[in-house]
């Protein structure tokens, strides 16, 4: 290679360190596109949606009149089916983590289990909606309910669960288990009185966000036949009789709040636009708000307990 | 009496844990068991090759490329933002940005990710699609474009952070061989880095592939749900996941052709994202063996 | 070992990771109430065959254990196939090298072995605690602590909270892993003093990388060297004579 003088190379650099710089900025633009969509999304929602948000929206149910039109039914069933869908995930969820990581073995049948767990993350969750129309709504005949519902999300967020719970557990330092172990303890008295309370935590944090999540899926609620246009309550969980909790709500129709978004979206009337806004405001929050909580449940948990 | 109970325990956790075996299992068969009749009535290359969709009209038409048609051109569209922008994006994260600019900015895509995608949809045809008709005039209120466009900017966190996850386990040594060399940021990165990280970058790319894939709430709302062949991605069309959507709404009755059209749909989707979540798999597993 | 109560027979004791014979034909003898000291180079065994007792190579899989461990009075076979690994932890507890208390408080910890023997009176658990306490010596400090977080112990507390947590299941051997290689000076002189005092109570098997603490506090030592036992004898014969020139290169320093 022929001798560069000192110029050559000083001009070599000064190109290169421009490109750097240039491309600098190149992705701090990048980033700009998309915290601007983000901030614009919010500003449109708000603006949108603030001529509706009140009481009102809150205590209504949906109506042809954009004014008279809420979101009673659909956050009521949001949240009914969400108390199904945690009912039914955590468990599962959080018991399938503890297998993988406290018994199973290293054999072909564990590597299957945790190929699924991996591939059912990917599912589309549309898929998991027609799983639940043959399944559940029509061959366990639990038919177009809030129970069918909330199964349907539990599975859909199953893997997100699974995931979070087996990090956290994997936290739990090897040294603690065997301290356990050495005071005679036998394997599940180690993990219920160890291994579990230690990533309580981080199992939490996990079934938030999975929950989270689970609050803005339209698709899969929508193929088990959510109706859009629903205007009453689900029968109320508390009766007059003994024994006083009644579970026949878990069979009754209902809408969520994603699925009301979307009907007021779909509807030609301009003015329908403003209570679809709130309604999104509304979803937002919610979202914002429990992804908040389980991101400061993890900052506490991480305090109090030092590894 | 001890070890009775412990048995009986882990077996109880062992049948938690086939839980996700067995939805996979029920999810392949219900779609198989319930598009069987379909396919008893409409010949495999009919549904392959013809150009219509149209199974609820009389003269009902099979053909699945006017909803694949769909499917890639909103994919397309959306890959093509969300892909330069991850990975730029990703690298800037990685190499370049100061680290208080990476904590505050890490929740922000986090937050984008967190957004449900109805809400996406509603900003996408309430939104987007004006500005666009005010740089294209011609372009009608459901297109592909405006669907395509929101889709990118939902998936560019996934594609960000799973690449930088694979830049940043980039072996600290190899990168500080670049640096004593004289090069800059930019340099290694793109010389040194993105061939490093490669698969786990792929693997990306194909994460966003699969999500892109499947989404079905943005182009329900923003493309308009009338099934169209056509690659240009300023006319409205349908998915294949906004078909399934668009039949949910209505009236299905249990067992006949339009109820099994969806789960045909819906076959089709899972064949395809199953396509891509096995390549990504294995690009995930190469590049973690190669570190 | 003339007029010694024997606590523990070991005889021919091999071990196995996976394929790796890591213990080869061990054969001595535990004196019951006494400190026994495990010394040798790194890698020689010392803490695998400290693991046999209470079975903790059990937890991990591919371990094989041939030939016995007796315990005393019983004529229990530690190492036994049919035998519950959980049982033999009941009567045999164990100190590790770094401190590990559970992130709960003074209190829990202690409690925690005699709760996994079923006991839950709050009076009776009272009673233990402080006992064991006691008898780490940790009394005086933690008790007006009780319910404050272990961790927020130091180290060399924390070491005797592991101590009076292993004592609070009254055990018949008490096995400690190199307890104070992670201590500084005073908190090690201070646990080498408990031992000497607990070994009235129980019978002392400790692994040491200090030869000195070995010769301070112990009253037989065995020397062990890539997996196999070469010398076994009162300590104040394996640190004046050895009868083997190995033992004697390592205790003057010549390798280590």
């Amino acid at each position: 290679m022929p001798e560069q003088s000192i110029d050559d190379i000083r001009r070599m650099i000064a190109r290169h360190k421009l490109l750097d710089h240039i491309f600098a900025i190149v992705g701090i633009l990048s980033l700009m596109v998309g915290i601007l969509t983000l901030l614009a999304l919010f500003t449109e929602l708000a603006i949108e949606g603030a001529p509706r948000i009140g009481w009102k929206l809150f205590t209504s149910f949906p109506s042809r009149h954009p004014e008279e039109a809420g979101i009673l039914s659909a956050w009521v069933g949001t949240t009914l089916i969400m108390l199904v869908t945690a009912a039914s995930a955590v468990p599962l969820g959080v018991a399938s983590a503890v297998y993988l990581e406290e018994y199973a073995r290293k054999n072909w049948l564990t590597a299957i289990i945790e190929i699924n767990v991996t591939n059912l993350a990917g599912v589309p969750s549309i898929v998991y909606g027609l799983l639940a129309l043959g399944l559940f709504v029509y061959k366990l005949d639990f038919g177009q309910s809030i129970l069918s519902a909330g199964l349907t999300l539990a599975l859909l967020i199953l893997p997100i669960v699974i995931v979070s719970a087996r990090e956290a557990i994997r936290a739990v330092p090897g040294s603690i288990r065997e301290a356990a172990y050495a005071l005679g303890a036998t394997k599940w008295q180690t993990v219920r009185d160890h291994v579990l309370p230690y990533s309580l935590g981080g199992i939490l944090t996990g079934t938030i966000m999975g929950l989270s999540r689970a609050i803005g899926e339209t698709a899969p609620v929508i193929t088990i036949g959510a109706l859009t246009f629903i205007a009453f309550l689900p029968q109320s969980p508390f009766s007059a009789d003994f024994p006083y909790v009644s579970f026949r709500w878990l069979m009754d129709s209902f809408t969520v709040m994603p699925i009301q978004m979307f009907n007021w979206t779909s509807r030609p009337e301009a003015a329908f636009q403003h209570n679809a806004a709130a309604a999104g405001v509304v979803l937002l929050v919610m979202t914002l708000i429990m992804n908040g909580i389980a991101i400061y449940i993890r900052y506490r948990f991480r305090k109090r307990i030092k590894w | 009496m001890r070890r009775v109970r412990e048995f009986i325990i882990e077996s109880i956790l062992f049948l938690a844990a086939l839980s996700s075996v067995a939805t996979t299992f029920a999810i392949v068969s219900i779609l198989v068991i319930e598009s069987f009749p379909f396919f008893r009535h409409v010949p495999l290359l009919d549904f392959l090759t013809d150009t219509q969709w149209t199974p609820l009209f009389d003269d009902a038409h099979y053909g699945i490329l006017p909803l694949m048609a769909g499917t890639l051109v909103t994919t397309a569209v959306a890959l093509l933002v969300a892909i330069p922008l991850g990975t730029i994006i990703a690298i800037y994260l990685c190499e370049f940005a100061p680290h208080r600019v990476r904590e505050i900015i890490k929740p922000f895509l986090e937050l984008l990710a967190a957004v449900p995608t109805v809400v996406f949809g509603y900003f996408a045809l309430i939104f987007v699609t004006p500005i666009l008709q005010k740089l294209i005039p011609a372009l009608p209120g459901f297109n592909m474009l405006s669907a395509g466009l929101v889709m990118g900017i939902m998936i560019v966190p996934y594609i960000a952070s799973v690449s930088e996850d694979a830049m940043h386990a980039v072996p600290k040594h190899i990168l500080e061989g670049s640096y004593a060399m004289g090069a800059t940021r930019f340099q290694t990165a793109v010389r040194v880095i993105i061939p490093s990280a490669f698969s786990g970058i792929a693997a990306a790319y194909i994460l966003g592939i699969s999500r892109a894939v499947g989404e079905t709430m943005i182009v329900a709302i923003a493309a308009g749900q009338q099934p169209n062949l056509t690659l240009n991605p300023m006319e409205p069309a349908a998915t294949i996941s906004a078909y399934i959507v668009q039949v949910s709404l209505g009236d299905l009755p249990h067992g006949s052709i339009g109820y099994q059209t969806i789960f045909v749909a819906g076959l089709s989707l899972m064949l395809i994202t199953l396509i891509f979540n096995i390549l990504g798999y294995f690009l995930a597993k190469r590049f973690r063996e190669v570190y | 070992m003339v007029n010694e109560k024997i606590k523990a027979e070991v005889r021919n004791l091999n071990f196995y990771y996976g394929p790796v014979k890591a213990l080869k034909d061990i054969n001595l003898n535990i004196a019951e109430k006494k400190v026994t000291a495990l010394i040798g180079p790194s890698g020689c065994g010392k803490t695998t065959y400290l693991r046999c007792f209470n079975r903790m190579h059990d937890l991990y899989p591919n371990n094989r254990y041939e030939g016995e461990i007796i315990l005393h009075p019983d004529a229990l076979n530690i190492t036994g196939p049919d035998i519950d690994p959980i049982e033999v932890r009941m009567r045999i507890s164990m100190v590790f090298q770094r401190p590990n208390p559970f992130p709960k408080s003074i209190y829990e910890n202690v409690a925690y072995g005699p709760r996994v023997r079923g006991i839950r009176r709050r009076s009776e658990l009272d009673e233990r605690v402080e006992k064991s306490l006691r008898g780490a010596a940790l009394w005086e400090e933690a008790k007006d602590r009780l319910h404050d977080l272990a961790f927020n112990l130091s180290g060399g507390q924390q070491q005797r909270l592991c101590i009076a947590r292993a004592l609070a299941t009254d055990p018949e051997i008490l096995l400690f892993d190199e307890p104070t290689s992670a201590l500084d000076p005073i908190a090690t002189a201070k646990i080498e003093e408990l031992i000497l005092e607990l070994k009235k109570e129980v019978t002392i098997l400790i692994v040491t990388h200090n030869m000195q603490q070995a010769a301070r506090i112990s009253d037989y030592t065995a020397f062990m060297y890539i997996g196999e036992l070469i010398e076994f004898d009162k300590t104040e014969k394996v640190f004046t004579v050895p009868s083997h020139k190995l033992t004697e290169d390592y205790i003057t320093g010549r390798f280590g």
